[in-house]
């Protein structure tokens, strides 16, 4: 099976560990990973704080990119969820301002074919058990788009759960926002904050090493907190701990 | 709206104070958590709530459509039972209303049942201004109207205030309006409850007229519907010999049957409650029995011009249950007066901006007012998409448009602040349509990543005030990709 790697221009820019993390965990599982060098960015940012005109032509980038591929796969739930929620939704708000179906028309290929990669590896791969290895306790934040947009539900516990050496601890209040929210962060930096230390707090009182999460954006700033409040945990993308194994190792 | 919050601050301004405040936070954590566990317990009671939901959002739905024909079929029904319907476009002339048919009775002070629409339009300042004295019956709301507040809440205005706050403000205010508060008065729930209830049991066997809102009007009855925990919103609406009920007209349903959906939907997304304690209907006058004088002021007050917006629009499905708030991380943070109307939380930065505009500097900042986590949408009893709404709304402000006030197409222009901002956008999305630019920015990135500032300028300083900046690595994915092939020449 040949994919495309969707890395995101978040993780290309400032995680391209979770990148190599991706590859090697796809390729591990018999997947031909390709990584479309014209990609660039799903337009979430702009469509989010209220530039649906200047996000358009970025979506219609993307489906020239990734439109021929069998699947698309992304390591962000955020991202996936702006192609499988919102470019349906943006195709229909361009028919009904009057400007027919073109938009639509250019979009649709790529929404069903996107996946988030925990959902590629349970739903399409079909394991739960990638012969991962990671000896730590971790605990697991599910980012709001991938829990509410797209649905993940049980599916990166589970794939944690199947990881030799993982110890997963609850995290109390999981499903509350981490209050990264995009442009969010700067616009409501005081109340994003709050939620970031509510978080990380709570994150804290597990007693994990490392906090795990499917979205890279949501841990920078979860990441960047517990850095300020000196807590001694980490923020790892749960691409990396599943690419891990005992031969090689991700520390 | 009402005047009462023109001048708000934005907002991130206005939210600042409260998350520094330890207190109201406590306060709103404790509250909101405890009624968020309740409801989710409630709920899942429910075998069909899915179902319940999606029946709720049709009923909504279609009579919105129908709007136009189920206000006339009110009327007719109000008329034929003994009523006198009223219409108001906006919170003056429902104002304006209110305050002569109270003069007309000669009386000089009213019970009010609680009601978000006449907090919406200002009543109680307005009949003030004309000498007559209302008098909030609901305990949250005679909590808020004791201590010169605002509410905060919709469904829990006093939700900010714990015990101890409640019983100062009773000892100190209760006998300038009335029965003073008992000597000696603790912070025990009985206790207060028992002040409130001597103090308001006078209010009610004195009142000649009776002041209401109501959750829903039954078009092909001409019934009005008032769903409460207390049993004083019943008081109020028997006693009087006069009673004038202020409505929204988004809050009509076309028949009887459709409350069925509401009565299981609302109690549990409000108070957890299976059912609430009490539930008051009334049609028109009865000879013999409850007010002798029935009026109803249909408010429209910014409801049509929403209506016209087709995705605003789902905005007036709402049945001011509050589950949205109660689950909000912003509005549990935040608080409830930062949203600078009667309508605070998730709903609240939707329906504000829609009803009043998007012109002051509150309502342009409170489609912002979100992380777009989808919490209260995932909890809304008649499936509103918040953050659909959110994101239209933020196209409006920075791209402005065709919108509709006062029955009137206006193009707005895109609101003031936000030019270096869309400067950034267009900025953004060029180098995203063009990957060789977005290449040379990631390389020039890598290479002075020793030179990187630990903090950063402009709008960027709100970032690294409290969280520190990832590292930019040392080569960006695409350029290990292009040496590598993804690992296949041997560099992993």
């Amino acid at each position: 099976m040949r994919v495309a790697l969707f890395l995101t221009c978040v993780n290309d820019t400032l995680y391209p560990d979770t990148g190599r993390a991706v590859v090697k965990l796809l390729t591990r599982l018999g997947v031909d990973v390709d990584f479309p060098m014209a990609q660039t960015c799903c337009g979430q940012a702009h469509y989010n704080t209220g530039y649906r005109h200047e996000a358009e032509p970025l979506a219609r980038h993307f489906s020239d990119v990734f439109g021929a591929y069998e699947a698309i796969v992304t390591p962000s739930g955020s991202c996936g969820a702006m192609v499988r929620e919102l470019y349906p939704r943006m195709g229909e708000r361009a028919r009904a301002e009057g400007r027919g179906d073109t938009l639509a028309a250019t979009l649709a290929p790529v929404v069903p074919k996107t996946y988030e990669l925990t959902e590629f590896l349970v739903d399409v791969l079909g394991v739960t058990d990638v012969g991962a290895y990671y000896p730590h306790k971790v605990t697991y934040h599910p980012t709001c788009h991938g829990l509410r947009g797209l649905g993940l539900g049980e599916r990166p516990r589970r794939l944690l759960q199947a990881v030799k050496g993982l110890e997963l601890a609850e995290l109390p209040g999981a499903d509350e926002c981490c209050g990264f929210g995009g442009t969010f962060a700067l616009k409501n930096s005081d109340v994003s904050a709050a939620m970031g230390a509510d978080k990380v707090r709570n994150a804290e009182s597990t007693g994990a090493e490392v906090l795990c999460a499917a979205d890279n954006s949501c841990l920078m700033h979860i990441g960047g907190t517990m850095a300020r409040l000196r807590t001694g945990m980490r923020p790892v993308h749960i691409a990396e701990i599943l690419a891990s194994t005992e031969e090689e190792p991700v520390v | 709206m009402s005047g009462t919050y023109l001048g708000m601050p934005a907002f991130p301004e206005a939210a600042r104070e409260a998350v520094g405040n330890t207190t109201l936070r406590g306060n709103l954590r404790h509250a909101t958590h405890t009624i968020r566990a309740k409801r989710a317990t409630a709920v899942a009671e429910v075998s069909d709530w899915a179902e319940l939901r999606e029946a709720g959002k049709r009923i909504k739905d279609h009579t919105l459509r129908h709007l136009d024909r189920y206000l006339v079929r009110l009327e007719e029904s109000v008329t034929a039972a003994g009523g006198v319907v009223h219409w108001a476009a906006d919170a003056d002339e429902a104002n304006e209303i209110v305050t002569q048919l109270v003069k007309m009775t000669g009386e000089s002070e009213v019970v009010k049942v609680k009601s978000m629409a006449t907090q919406e339009i200002g009543l109680n300042e307005a009949l003030e201004a004309e000498g007559i004295r209302a008098y909030e019956t609901d305990l949250a709301e005679l909590i808020v109207q004791l201590g010169k507040d605002r509410p905060s809440h919709i469904l829990v205005p006093a939700i900010h205030r714990n015990r101890g706050e409640i019983r100062d403000i009773f000892a100190r205010e209760m006998s300038e309006w009335g029965r003073p508060a008992p000597e000696g008065l603790t912070d025990t729930p009985a206790e207060l409850a028992e002040a409130a209830r001597v103090h308001l049991r006078e209010k009610f066997l004195r009142a000649k007229v009776g002041i209401s809102g109501a959750n829903f009007m039954v078009a092909e009855t001409g019934t009005l519907v008032v769903v409460e925990s207390e049993g004083n919103g019943r008081m109020c609406l028997t006693l009087p010999e006069t009673l004038i009920s202020v409505v929204g007209i988004e809050k009509i349903v076309p028949t009887w049957r459709d409350l069925e959906v509401f009565l299981q939907t609302l109690p549990r997304s409000s108070t957890a409650e299976r059912m609430n304690p009490y539930t008051s209907t009334w049609t028109g006058t009865t000879g013999g029995d409850g007010p002798s004088t029935f009026h109803l002021v249909l408010l429209d007050n910014g409801r049509t011009d929403t209506l016209a917006d087709e995705v605003g629009r789902q905005a007036l499905r709402c049945i001011r249950c509050s589950a949205c708030l109660n689950v909000c991380p912003v509005y549990e943070r935040a608080g409830g007066h930062a949203y600078g109307s009667v309508y605070p939380g998730p709903i609240g930065a939707i329906l504000s901006p829609q009803l009043r505009g998007t012109g002051s500097e509150i309502d342009a900042s409170l489609p912002y007012a979100s992380s777009l986590c989808g919490a209260c949408y995932e909890v809304c009893p008649v499936a509103i998409d918040i953050p659909e709404v959110l994101v239209h709304l933020r196209e409006r402000v920075v791209q402005g448009g065709e919108v509709t006030r006062e029955g009137n197409k206006v193009v707005l222009r895109p609101a003031k602040g936000h030019a270096a901002e869309r400067a950034a956008m267009r900025a953004a999305r060029w180098a995203f349509t063009h990957p060789g630019a977005l290449r040379t920015g990631q390389r020039t990135a890598s290479r002075t990543r020793r030179f990187h500032p630990r903090t950063l300028p402009g709008p960027g300083r709100a970032w690294s005030g409290t969280r520190e900046l990832p590292p930019v690595p040392a080569e960006p994915f695409r350029d290990w990709w292009q040496r590598t092939r993804g690992g296949k020449d041997g560099d992993r």
